[in-house]
């Protein structure tokens, strides 16, 4: 297994149709003295949880603090962040959170591959990049990238999951470390513990 | 993957921060835009979206051609300030407005607001819009501002896409508007072309927040998904800049996930409601 030889600064997980649900699976096996911190980018429709529900139900139900993705927030170890809907959510070169209304890439606004090549920019070989289910390509650039620097690359096996095309579009894309199926990849990233950020 | 092919596959980030640095050092020296204050994140993707179009093979080539093209320059604002914009965009925030703001604004004889960063000019015409529907809008100046001349020059004209129509139309809607918004503009051809009673009093003005000073005298400021481009230190001047141009008691709009709880100026204002991003100017607290 890659997480017994390696230790990681920070992962990064894209998801679209089947999001809600698959993420409601995957978090709670972070155990509350987990490490890194964690992003998510999951695409929404415009307006879509203005009151931010759902970072409350995921906190209620996960060992670590999840939070919506704000401009200008310190990221901390241990958090989750969760993009928000109508902005694309990047990882700034001083380790904070900055949003950005640029128009939507693969048709999506917050967009994964935006997520995935900020974020690698910064934690390079020390970022986890994970693809789960979704109706879409996106995230398929940004997990090539996230290859390319050295990361980890973890996806959702399609057969089991609820929307295929986004996990095929990144298996195509590039050589992926560990295709699991969703009960598996909570437990396996909750192994990964910290290094240095760069 | 071969380890040499790993070398060339990724950019070298140390090299590239020194060429981002040279092409907003020509900038700021030829043109006198400073970009140095800008999100690095948000920079760095929209300059390699020009080298990607422009076919060079690293930043710094686009150096030279800033330098000797002012139309290389007018394509870097571009890039830089393009944004999603529609019309009552988050129709909560213009629906709450409407219902919280525009009925203290009746007391007042002469209303002033300005749109800073007012892009292609949606926003302007939702608001003037309201305005019109309070009874309000003539007795109302709308300052709209922005760095990006092209933009502004679409705003100032105000056709728009006709097959946007229809999402604008379900925005106004959901913000509250009372009559039909095929009323505020006439369709010609393929475009939209919105109603002459509505720019009547907008002033349409290029402004650069990162250099220029205030307009006086606000009772509204909207300024809409401008801040996240900016470091915590631009930000800090905008937003002093902005309360400093407000009246007593006037509003700052902000965009729809933006805060200025992290803000040096975050004493200054209240929120007038939790995620409202609607904020109300303070009195100042004198010392003795």
């Amino acid at each position: 297994m890659y997480a017994a030889q390696n230790s990681y600064s920070a992962i990064a997980i894209g998801v679209s149709a089947g999001g809600f649900e698959a993420l409601a699976q995957l978090l709670p096996a972070f155990p509350k003295d987990f490490d890194l911190p964690i992003f998510i980018t999951q695409h929404q429709l415009m307006d879509a949880d203005r009151n931010g529900f759902i970072a409350k139900y995921y906190s209620q139900r996960c060992n670590l603090p999840v939070h919506e993705a704000y401009h200008g927030t310190q990221i901390k170890a241990g958090h989750i962040y969760h993009s928000v809907s109508g902005y694309h959510l990047q990882i700034e070169s001083n380790g904070s959170l900055t949003l950005s209304v640029a128009p939507p890439l693969n048709h999506a606004i917050p967009s994964i591959d935006i997520l995935f090549e900020s974020a690698v920019e910064y934690y390079q070989s020390g970022l986890v990049g994970v693809v789960l289910t979704g109706q879409n390509t996106d995230g398929a650039v940004g997990i090539s990238t996230i290859k390319a620097y050295g990361g980890l690359t973890i996806v959702q096996d399609p057969d089991g999951a609820e929307a295929r095309s986004m996990p095929d579009a990144a298996i195509a894309a590039t050589q992926i470390d560990a295709i699991l199926p969703l009960d598996e990849i909570g437990p396996f990233l909750a192994k990964l513990s910290n290094r240095e950020s760069p | 993957m071969s380890a040499q092919d790993k070398v060339t596959s990724v950019p070298d980030l140390d090299l590239e921060v020194l060429e981002i640095h040279l092409l907003l050092t020509a900038i700021e020296q030829r043109y006198g835009y400073d970009f140095f204050n800008y999100a690095m994140s948000s920079l760095k993707r929209r300059v390699r979206n020009i080298q990607c179009d422009e076919n060079l093979s690293s930043i710094s080539e686009l150096v030279p051609k800033i330098l000797h093209d002012p139309q290389m320059f007018d394509r870097f604002l571009v890039e830089m300030s393009v944004t999603v914009t529609r019309m009552f965009r988050n129709p909560q925030i213009f629906k709450r407005i409407k219902e919280s703001l525009l009925p203290k604004l009746h007391t007042y004889p002469r209303i002033k607001i300005w749109h800073a960063g007012c892009a292609t000019g949606e926003e302007v015409y939702s608001m003037a819009i309201l305005l019109a529907e309070a009874d309000l809008l003539k007795k109302t100046h709308i300052y709209a501002t922005d760095y990006n001349n092209q933009s502004l020059a679409i705003a100032e004209k105000g056709i728009y896409p006709l097959e946007k129509m229809q999402d604008f139309s379900k925005n106004y809607l959901a913000a509250g508007g009372q009559c039909s918004f095929a009323d505020y503009y006439h369709a010609k051809y393929e475009h939209a072309v919105m109603a002459s009673i509505l720019s009547k009093n907008i002033t349409f003005a290029h402004h650069n927040l990162m250099r220029d000073q205030s307009f006086g005298e606000m009772n509204i400021i909207f300024c809409r998904n401008v801040l996240i481009y900016f470091d915590q230190i631009l930000q800090d001047k905008v937003l002093t800049m902005m309360r400093d141009s407000l009246i007593h008691r006037g509003y700052l709009v902000l965009g729809d996930r933006e805060t200025i709880s992290f803000t040096g100026i975050s004493e200054s204002f209240t929120e007038i409601e939790p995620r409202s991003r609607i904020y109300q100017k303070q009195p100042e607290i004198s010392g003795f």
